[in-house]
């Protein structure tokens, strides 16, 4: 094991110790929060008891979508915003400024829109990602080295074959860090979303245990959300340093 | 012109000028020409000129890559108009290996866009591979090569297309000293093997005058030829060649021609004798 690789992991170790000894020995109260051994057990115990299943289900098929959407209708309007030098010079400043927006705020317009179901917190987990997506693929076309499309030409591609086969893959480093953050966002904007107002998922499993004194409940929701986010976002930073490095960028 | 030469011209270019149009207020630019200039076929032909000459716009406008304000060039007869005609293949100085692929699939990426078939495909790969002395390196990805052997990868992908006129745009001129010697030896051996009619562009005079059987020495912008210098080397030639007694004196006469050349490129005026 690599030093810092052992150092993280001893950090990590140690500080979930340290929470269990203080737990148990009482200097945090139980009704602030659990053991960690507790909260695993809770966990388990959850997910056996297959009460859950619907919720993560609607949880992960909302971020899935919006996702996918997001990564689809972001690097289609990224490559169309790059190709226009006008609208470009229009939008950035509103790229730069997007995030300032309180999305959730648009919550209640979004469910006279479209009712009180699943679309409502798809909508604003794509909002929340799709700009990340657009900006991201923006700076790997923007980098996209000149001789390569110099290249392209001298091989007869058309601007079609020459963005599918030469640009894209040129731009594929930043195009996977905007999905890294499109996951993330995602996963932020379908849980909130759901803690704030929805009838099922995650997000509103963790609000009704926490209404409702149950602690063991909320930290083995946290724990759970917490391993499927790091996991899911370890395997893609994996996925973007192969590529980074590959590319020769790192 | 003889009647043997207009049939040994492999490439013909007449009255060949560039003008860039000034736009947004900035003024036009006569970036070159008017050239005329016969590219024999099966010679290894240099370009060398001060910065800014229009070295480069020439081998664009041979490529298809980019139209002449004025003239007319011809590939085999036919007329050059804007796209990169069949035939003719490019290396560039920067390296275009594409990195996401291995780079036997870099070698493989012309001939699988044309649709060969897949043993033909595994052949001329692994032959050109071969040729290039990248054969254990197939697997390999470029960012994991070094410069030089990007640079042979990207002269592979080149030649695994049978080009019947190469041109290759300073393809050394990221290297070191040495290597681009060695580099150099690689393009007489690939261009006596394989037949091909090479037009290069460089900045280095030793480079010119050990490669070429002509050198064309180009003024200051707008570039046009000052002189086409023969330098009568064998056909089997390597760097070596450098210590033979006429290095010296077409190096010397070469350099007399650019000096001027190239303080007017640096805004000086003529040099004082």
């Amino acid at each position: 094991m690599k030093p810092a690789v052992a150092l993280r992991t001893a950090v990590l170790a140690g500080a979930v110790l340290l929470l269990e000894v203080l737990c148990r020995a009482g200097v945090i109260s139980r009704f602030t929060m659990v053991p960690p051994s507790a909260m695993l057990v809770g966990l388990v115990a959850l997910l056996r008891s297959g009460s859950l299943n619907g919720d993560l289900l609607a949880t992960f098929t909302a971020v899935a979508i919006a996702v996918v959407s997001a990564v689809l209708v972001g690097v289609l309007a990224g490559a169309v915003v790059h190709t226009v030098p006008r609208v470009r010079r229009i939008l950035d400043p509103l790229f730069g400024t997007y995030y300032a927006i309180p999305i959730w705020a648009f919550y209640p317009l979004f469910i006279v829109l479209f009712g009180l179901n699943e679309i409502p917190k798809v909508v604003i987990a794509f909002l929340y990602s799709v700009v990340a997506v657009v900006v991201n693929t923006l700076l790997g076309l923007d980098r996209v080295p000149r001789v390569l499309l110099k290249m392209a030409r001298s091989y007869r591609m058309g601007p079609f074959e020459t963005g599918v086969r030469v640009v894209l893959p040129s731009a594929a480093p930043f195009i996977i860090t905007g999905v890294k953050l499109a996951i993330a966002y995602s996963l932020i904007g379908v849980i909130s979303t759901e803690f704030i107002l929805s009838s099922r998922g995650v997000g509103y499993r963790l609000s009704f245990a926490y209404l409702g004194f149950d602690n063991t409940t909320l930290y083995a929701l946290i724990v759970l959300l917490l391993i499927c986010v790091t996991t899911i976002n370890q395997i893609v930073y994996a996925w973007e340093q192969v590529l980074l490095q590959r590319w020769g960028r790192r | 012109m003889s009647g043997t030469d207009q049939q040994a011209a492999h490439v013909v270019l007449r009255g060949v000028t560039r003008v860039y149009d000034g736009d947004g207020g900035t003024q036009r630019v006569h970036a070159l020409g008017p050239i005329d200039l016969d590219l024999l076929r099966g010679q290894l032909f240099s370009v060398i000129g001060p910065s800014g000459c229009g070295k480069s716009t020439l081998l664009d406008l041979i490529a298809g890559l980019s139209r002449a304000t004025a003239g007319e060039i011809t590939f085999e007869g036919r007329p050059i108009r804007g796209q990169v005609p069949d035939g003719i293949g490019l290396v560039f100085q920067e390296d275009a290996s594409l990195p996401w692929l291995t780079v036997w699939d870099n070698v493989a990426f012309g001939l699988r866009r044309r649709g060969a078939a897949p043993g033909e495909i595994r052949r001329r790969v692994d032959d050109a591979l071969k040729l290039m002395g990248l054969t254990d390196f197939g697997r390999a990805y470029p960012a994991q090569l070094s410069g030089g052997m990007r640079q042979r990868v990207c002269i592979a992908r080149t030649l695994v297309l049978e080009p019947r006129l190469i041109l290759l745009d300073e393809p050394f001129g990221a290297l070191d000293q040495q290597t681009r010697l060695l580099m150099g030896d690689e393009v007489l051996r690939l261009w006596r093997e394989t037949g091909a009619t090479i037009f290069l562009i460089t900045h280095a005079i030793d480079e010119a005058t050990v490669l070429s059987d002509r050198v064309g020495v180009m003024s200051a912008r707008p570039g046009r030829f000052l002189e086409i210098v023969e330098t009568g080397w064998p056909r089997e030639r390597d760097s070596r060649i450098a210590e033979h007694a006429d290095f010296g004196r077409i190096t010397g006469h070469i350099w007399s021609l650019l000096r001027d050349e190239s303080l007017k490129a640096m805004g000086h005026g003529p040099a004082v004798q």
